[in-house]
């Protein structure tokens, strides 16, 4: 019963904060692809930024059960998995997500997308045993492997050095100054604007 | 209207951080395969059955059935943790959604930034989030997340997966983008 509370309670707020971000506004997903307005870039990036610095403050804190993470497979798949999602999220503006959240807050596009998403999903399902047959569903590279060792947690590292809550942390921080630094569009030409509203 | 970046990221951050001191990480693609088990067996009913071994599900369907049945038995059971997180982000989306006025009805049909690149024919819209929608998620289902599970979630946690899957998600986002919306659209 707990963990159904938690899941309203943090899937409440994650929808919310979605909507509140712009992300389901698929014209902020396509203009911070086509690098016109980075907003969105910058909001991903400080949001994982500092998730990280509390995550790993507070597992370096005991604050936190290691057991919580979970960290998923390394493999061949992962790479044309960004790539097809890349291409299909800048086609459409929209990923599972902020698709179904798009959706709800009455985007009719994102309906589509939605259903596209169910028979994608499906296919995979049926395709499943020939994709594993292929050597892409599993462990190509080997293992759920995180970049540094964390501490309670049987995750392989991919470094040996320095130890995995220092790693998050000084990462966490480097996302949190690019998000920063970087700037607001770097191709906005004012001439090639149309105006809206 | 929407939050800068700095409070927008900071929110977005807490949502993430508190997923994974509570529960554990946030990821949605999953259960596109979880709402699909479900029709799939109000069809036919035998595509998610008891387990005669042990204690749980089982399903004919190998990907279902995979993990010791582990989404055969979210599908026998959706009031489980993941598929009401989805349920209750929709909720969630859809109160922000009509706190600030909701979205306005030619927005609704598609974005500005579509419309001043495509025109504004609706089913030529329907038509490319339709298979874009089918691109995403079976290629969700090939590494096992999206951009919330891999993405936010994995680099989060400093997972090597979500740096790989973030790579080949702007490697390809970005030129598509260029190639296809090359007229920008300001908010």
């Amino acid at each position: 019963m707990t963990d159904l509370i938690f899941a309203i309670a943090v899937g409440g707020a994650f929808g919310f904060a979605l909507d509140r971000v712009g992300a389901t506004n698929p014209g902020y997903i396509i203009r911070m692809l086509n690098l016109s307005d980075l907003h969105l870039m910058r909001t991903i990036l400080m949001g994982i930024g500092i998730a990280s610095i509390l995550l790993f403050a507070t597992l370096l804190a005991g604050a936190i059960d290691p057991a919580h993470l979970s960290v998923k497979e390394t493999h061949i798949g992962v790479l044309l998995d960004g790539v097809l999602l890349g291409a299909g999220f800048a086609v459409a503006g929209y990923c599972p997500g902020t698709g179904l959240g798009a959706a709800a807050t009455g985007r009719w596009d994102a309906v589509t997308f939605v259903i596209g998403g169910l028979i994608g999903a499906g296919a995979y399902m049926l395709a499943y045993p020939l994709v594993a047959a292929a050597g892409l569903a599993d462990g190509l590279s080997g293992g759920k492997a995180t970049l540094g060792t964390i501490d309670g947690t049987k995750y392989p590292a991919a470094f040996p050095w320095p130890p995995g809550e220092i790693v998050g942390l000084c990462l966490g921080i480097v996302m949190v100054v690019v998000a920063f630094a970087l700037p607001g569009s770097i191709r906005f030409r004012r001439k090639r604007t149309v105006p809206v509203e | 209207m929407i939050l800068n970046y700095r409070r927008g990221g900071l929110l977005l951050g807490l949502v993430f951080f508190m997923a994974v001191f509570l529960m554990k990480p946030i990821g949605i693609s999953t259960q596109f395969v979880i709402l699909d088990g479900i029709l799939w067996d109000l069809v036919a009913p035998d595509t998610v059955v008891p387990d005669a071994a042990g204690g749980g599900h089982a399903s004919p369907n190998a990907y279902l059935d995979r993990s010791g049945g582990k989404y055969a038995a979210a599908v026998a059971n959706p009031l489980n943790y993941g598929f009401v997180l989805v349920l209750a982000m929709m909720a969630g989306a859809f109160v922000s959604a009509r706190l600030r006025g909701g979205v306005a009805s030619e927005e609704r049909a598609m974005p500005a930034v579509w419309r001043a690149n495509f025109g504004d024919s609706v089913p030529l819209r329907h038509a490319a989030t339709f298979v874009a929608g089918f691109v995403v998620l079976f290629g969700a289902r090939l590494a096992g997340g999206c951009t919330s599970g891999h993405m936010m979630s994995g680099m989060m946690q400093t997972a090597l997966s979500g740096y790989i899957f973030a790579a080949g998600v702007f490697l390809a986002g970005i030129p598509v983008a260029l190639l296809l919306f090359p007229k920008e659209v300001r908010p």
